[in-house]
C-alpha cells in the first residue's frame, strides 16, 4: 500500500468515526427523548392538570400542587434575579473594565455558572431554612435565583461588551448623563440578547431538581403560601420516581415529559427572538 | 505662544492652547494652539494618525470615558478652561455636540432618537417637542423623507439618513459648536454631498468642526484648515491660502499629493 | 417659535438656574446609579463566596471530630456517629472519569463532524439540537436511566462484558459480581449521555474560532479532512479543548439527578464497576432531608464542602485554560 492510499484510508476511518459518534450521540439522545415521550404521554390527562398529588398506593391524582408550586417558585427567582443580575452585570461591563473587584466577580460568577446545584441547596439550606425555621418556596425560590443570578450576569455583560463604542460615545455627545446611556441606550441597543440570557436562566432552573430538595422539600397539598413547604415538580419526579408504586412512578413520567418541554419551549423562544432581533 | 494665529482670533469661540495629550504614556498631541472662528468651518486634515481625531475629541472631552487618556493645557470656551476637571462634562457636551464617523442612531424611534437630547436639559411641552423635533429634521434635510414614519425604529433608516439623523439629534440640543468626525467617510457620493450642503447652510447658526481625510472635501467647504502631522500642528490657516500657497514643505507635500 | 430662534448661551444667567439645577441632578444620579450597580455587583460576589463559609461553618463539627482523616476514612456509619468521605468521593471520581472516557471522543466526533463534514444545509440544525439537548433538564437523564437503561444493560450488556473480561486477570474483577444494572458504571454511562452534548457545543464552538485561511492554506497543499483536523484544528484549538473538557468534568462531578437515580446508593468502596456505590452528590440528595441535627448534617455539609472544592478547582483550571486558549488566538 502506498503513502498516498494509506492517508486517504485514514482519512476515510477518521471521517466514518466522526460520523459514528454524531450517530451514536443523535441516537441515543433520541431513545432517551422517545421514552420520554411514550411514557409521559401515557401519563397526561385533564386530571394530571387538575388534580393534586395521590396518597402512596391510591390510584388516580395529578401534579396540579406541583405545577403550580413550580411556577411559583421559578416565576420568584426570575424576579429577584433578572434586577439583581442585570445591574450587576452592567456594573461588570460599563464600571468594570479596569477594576480588581470587577475581575475577582467576573471570575467567580464564571465559576458558579458551572458549580454543583446540590450545594447551592446546601448553602440557602444553612442560611435561610436552619435559621429562619423550615423549608419554604421563599427558600426554594432563594436558591434557585442564585443558579440563575450568574447566567443573567454574565449574559448582560457579554451583550453588553458587544455594543460598540461609537454608539455610547454618541449617546454621551449629546450630554447624557452615565445612567440614562446605560439604561436607555446601550442595554436597550442590547435588549433582545439580554432577554434571551433571562429566558436561558429560566430554562435552567426549572429543571434543576437538588437545589430544591433541601429548601422548598415538597408538599402533596395544594398551597401557594410561599412561607411553606411547597410541592413543585422536579421535586415530586424525584420522589415518585423512585417509589415502588405503579401509579406515582407513571405521574413522574408525565411530570418530566411537562419539564422538559417547557425547558425546550422557553429555549427555543429564547432563540427565535435572539436569532429576529439580531438579524436587523 | 504660538505666533501662527489667524486673524479670526477676537472672534474664537474655542482657543486651545498649549494642548498636549496622553494615551498612557504615549504623547498623542504635542503643544497645539489654535483658535476655532465663530461661526465658520474648520477643517483638520492630515494622514492617519497624526492626531486630528484625537484634537476634535478633547473638544467635548469624550477621551474621558477611557482611563489612562488624560489632556493638559488648555481649552477655552467663554471664559473657562473645558480641560478643568471640575468642568460638568456632560453639560460641556450638550453645548459642543459632535457627529461620529459610523452613523450611530440610538435603538429608538426616529422622534425619540432627537427628543432623548433635548430632554436632558430642556423642559419642554408636548407641541413643542414636537416643534423642535421638527424643525431639527428640516435643519438636517430629513423631514420630508421621515415626517411620515417619526415614530419607526431609527434604524428603517438607510446609512445616509441615519447620519442626517445623528445631525439633526446634534442640532436639536442647539450647541453652539458641532464637532464632526469624518461624517462621510462611511457614505456613498450622493449621501456624501448631500452632508456637504448641509454643513455649508449650517455654518451661518453653528461653529462647524471637521475632521477629514478628503482633502477635497476640506477645500470645499472650510473656511480654515489645519494641517496636522504625527500630534503636531504644522499649519492651521485660511483654507484658500492653506491650499493655494502653503507656507510649509510638509503641507504642500501632503496636498499636492507627494507626501510620503 | 422664540426659544427655536435663541440658543441659550453657555452661561447666560436665565439658563444657568435650569441647567445648573440638571447638572446637579445628573450628577447625583450617576453617583447614585454607579453605587447601585457596584452594590448589586457586590451582593453577587458577597453571595457566591458567602457559600465556601457556611459550607465551612456547618462542616467544622465532623471536621473537628475526624481531622482530615474525614477524606480517606471510607466508613459511612449513621447510628455510630462514623463518617468519612472516600466512598463518595471514590464514586464521584470513578464515574466522572468514566463519563468522561465515552464523551470526549464521542462529543470530540460530533464536533468534527458539525464543523468539518457535515452537508451545509444540516450544520444548523444538527448544531442547533446538540444545544437544545445540552439544556435538557438532568432529572430526564435520571428517570430514563434507571427504568430504561439499567433493565437492559442488566440483561444484555453486562454479562455480555462479564463473558468477555471475566477472565482476564484485574480488569475481570471490574466486571465482577452480579448484573443488577444499577451501579458505578450505568451512573458513568448515564452521566456521559448526558455531558456529551455540553462538551460538543463547547467544542465546536472552539473549533469555529480556527480562522478559514488556516484550514484552507491546509487543504491547498492536499491534506486530507483528518489530517486538517489533527494538524492544524486540533493543535490550534489544543487549550481550549482541554478547557471544554474540565468544563464537562466539572459538570459530572456536581452532577446529582442522573446519578442518584442509577448508582445505587451504597456508601461503600467495591473493586467492581458493577456494584453499587454513592456519589457526593447522591449521598446528599438521598440522606439530607432525613438527617438528624448533629454529626451526620455536619459530615453531609463536610461532603458538599469537599465537592464544592474540587469543582471549584476544576472549573477555575478550565475557565483559565480557556481564556489562554482564547488569548493566544488572539496573537
Amino acid at each position: 500500500m502506498n503513502l498516498y492510499s494509506r492517508r486517504i484510508l485514514t482519512n476515510r476511518i477518521g471521517v466514518a468515526l466522526s460520523m459514528t459518534a454524531m450517530a451514536f450521540g443523535l441516537l441515543a439522545l433520541l431513545w432517551i427523548l422517545w421514552t420520554l415521550f411514550y411514557n409521559g404521554f401515557a401519563a397526561l390527562s385533564l386530571d394530571f392538570f387538575t388534580r393534586d398529588t395521590p396518597a402512596p398506593g391510591t390510584e388516580g391524582g395529578g401534579l396540579r400542587n406541583a405545577i403550580v408550586g413550580s411556577l411559583m417558585i421559578v416565576g420568584v427567582s426570575a424576579l429577584v434575579s433578572t434586577p439583581i443580575g442585570i445591574l450587576a452585570g452592567i456594573y461588570l461591563a460599563e464600571f468594570g473594565a479596569t477594576s480588581k473587584f470587577a475581575a475577582v466577580t467576573r471570575f467567580v460568577t464564571d465559576v458558579m455558572l458551572s458549580a454543583p446545584s446540590i450545594v447551592v441547596g446546601l448553602f440557602v439550606y444553612a442560611l435561610a431554612v436552619a435559621t429562619l425555621g423550615g423549608f419554604s418556596g421563599w427558600a426554594g425560590s432563594l436558591a434557585l435565583s442564585l443558579i440563575a443570578i450568574p447566567v443573567v450576569v454574565r449574559t448582560t455583560e457579554n451583550m453588553l461588551l458587544l455594543v460598540p463604542n461609537s454608539l455610547r460615545e454618541a449617546a454621551f455627545a449629546v450630554g447624557a448623563p452615565r445612567w440614562q446611556v446605560s439604561l436607555k441606550v446601550t442595554l436597550r441597543a442590547v435588549s433582545s440578547g439580554v432577554v434571551t440570557g433571562i429566558l436561558l436562566a429560566i430554562a435552567r432552573v426549572t429543571g434543576e431538581t437538588a437545589p430544591l430538595l433541601f429548601t422548598a422539600l415538597n408538599n402533596q397539598f395544594y398551597s401557594t403560601d410561599m412561607s411553606e413547604p411547597m410541592g413543585n415538580l422536579p421535586v415530586v419526579i424525584f420522589q415518585f420516581a423512585m417509589s415502588p408504586y405503579d401509579n406515582w412512578v407513571k405521574l413522574a413520567w408525565g411530570g418530566a415529559l411537562l419539564i422538559a418541554l417547557m425547558v425546550l419551549a422557553i429555549n427555543i423562544i429564547a432563540r427565535a427572538i435572539f436569532r429576529k432581533k439580531s438579524s436587523v | 505662544m504660538s505666533a501662527a494665529l489667524p486673524a479670526a482670533n477676537a472672534n474664537a469661540i474655542l482657543s486651545v492652547r498649549d494642548l498636549n495629550f496622553y494615551y498612557g504614556d504615549f504623547r498623542g498631541l504635542t503643544n497645539i494652539s489654535l483658535d476655532i472662528a465663530k461661526s465658520k468651518v474648520t477643517a483638520f486634515i492630515g494622514p492617519s494618525g497624526c492626531g486630528k481625531s484625537t484634537l476634535l475629541r478633547t473638544f467635548n472631552r469624550m477621551y474621558d470615558l477611557y482611563p489612562g487618556q488624560r489632556a493638559e493645557g488648555q481649552i477655552n470656551f467663554h471664559g473657562k478652561n473645558l480641560l478643568d476637571r471640575k468642568q460638568d462634562v456632560n453639560l460641556v457636551r450638550a453645548k459642543i455636540g459632535m457627529v461620529f464617523q459610523k452613523p450611530t442612531p440610538f435603538p429608538m424611534t426616529i422622534y425619540e432618537n432627537i427628543a432623548f437630547g433635548v430632554r436632558l436639559y430642556e423642559r419642554l411641552s408636548r407641541s413643542a417637542m414636537d416643534e423642535r423635533v421638527e424643525w431639527a429634521l428640516h435643519q438636517a434635510a430629513l423631514w420630508d423623507e421621515t415626517k411620515d414614519k417619526l415614530q419607526q425604529s431609527g434604524f428603517s433608516l438607510s446609512g445616509g439618513q441615519q447620519q442626517r439623523l445623528c445631525i439633526a439629534r446634534t442640532i436639536a440640543v442647539k450647541p453652539e459648536v458641532v464637532l464632526l468626525d469624518e461624517p462621510t467617510s462611511a457614505l456613498d457620493p450622493i449621501s456624501t454631498g448631500k452632508i456637504e450642503e448641509l454643513i455649508n447652510e449650517l455654518k451661518s447658526e453653528y461653529t462647524i468642526a471637521i475632521v477629514t481625510h478628503n482633502m477635497q472635501q476640506a477645500g470645499r467647504i472650510s473656511d480654515f484648515t489645519a494641517f496636522m502631522y504625527v500630534g503636531e500642528l504644522v499649519e492651521f490657516g485660511r483654507t484658500e491660502e492653506l491650499f493655494i500657497k502653503p507656507k510649509k514643505k510638509q503641507t504642500e507635500d501632503y496636498i499636492t499629493g507627494r507626501f510620503g | 417659535m422664540s426659544e427655536l430662534t435663541t440658543a441659550v448661551p453657555f452661561d447666560m444667567p436665565v439658563a444657568v438656574d435650569f441647567h445648573a439645577r440638571q447638572v446637579r441632578k445628573f450628577k447625583w444620579q450617576d453617583t447614585i446609579f454607579h453605587q447601585l450597580t457596584l452594590f448589586f455587583a457586590f451582593i453577587v460576589l458577597v453571595a457566591l463566596a458567602g457559600m465556601l463559609i457556611a459550607l465551612a461553618v456547618q462542616a467544622m463539627p465532623v471536621l473537628r471530630q475526624s481531622g482530615p482523616a474525614f477524606l480517606w476514612t471510607d466508613v459511612w456509619n449513621v447510628p455510630d456517629d462514623k463518617f468519612g468521605a472516600l466512598a463518595a468521593i471514590y464514586g464521584t471520581v470513578v464515574t466522572s472519569v468514566i463519563a468522561l472516557l465515552i464523551a470526549v471522543p464521542v462529543s470530540f466526533g460530533i464536533a468534527l463532524f458539525l464543523t468539518e463534514t457535515c452537508p451545509a444545509c444540516l450544520r444548523r440544525p444538527l448544531g442547533t439540537a446538540i444545544e437544545l439537548l445540552a439544556g435538557v433538564p438532568s432529572i430526564i437523564y435520571g428517570i430514563w436511566g434507571l427504568f430504561v437503561f439499567a433493565p437492559l444493560f442488566a440483561k444484555h450488556v453486562q454479562p455480555c462484558l462479564q463473558a468477555i473480561f471475566g477472565k482476564v486477570p484485574v480488569i475481570g474483577g471490574w466486571f465482577a459480581g452480579p448484573p443488577i444494572g444499577v451501579g458505578i458504571l450505568t451512573a458513568g454511562i448515564v452521566l456521559s449521555l448526558m455531558v456529551i452534548p455540553f462538551v460538543a457545543s463547547v467544542m465546536r464552538d472552539v473549533f469555529e474560532t480556527v480562522p478559514a485561511q488556516l484550514k484552507e492554506s491546509a487543504y491547498g497543499v492536499g491534506c486530507t479532512t483528518w489530517e486538517v483536523v489533527t494538524g492544524v484544528v486540533l493543535p490550534y484549538t489544543r487549550v481550549g479543548v482541554i478547557g471544554g473538557i474540565m468544563l464537562g468534568l466539572g459538570r459530572a462531578l456536581g452532577e446529582t439527578m442522573a446519578v442518584t437515580f442509577v448508582i445505587g446508593n451504597a456508601n461503600r468502596i467495591v473493586g467492581s464497576l458493577f456494584a453499587p456505590g454513592t456519589s457526593i452528590a447522591a449521598t446528599l440528595a438521598n440522606e439530607f432531608g432525613e438527617a438528624d441535627p448533629g454529626l451526620h448534617i455536619s459530615a453531609l455539609f463536610a461532603l458538599g464542602l469537599v465537592l464544592f472544592i474540587i469543582t471549584f478547582l476544576v472549573l477555575a483550571m478550565s475557565r483559565w485554560l480557556i481564556q489562554r486558549g482564547i488569548a493566544r488566538q488572539g496573537r
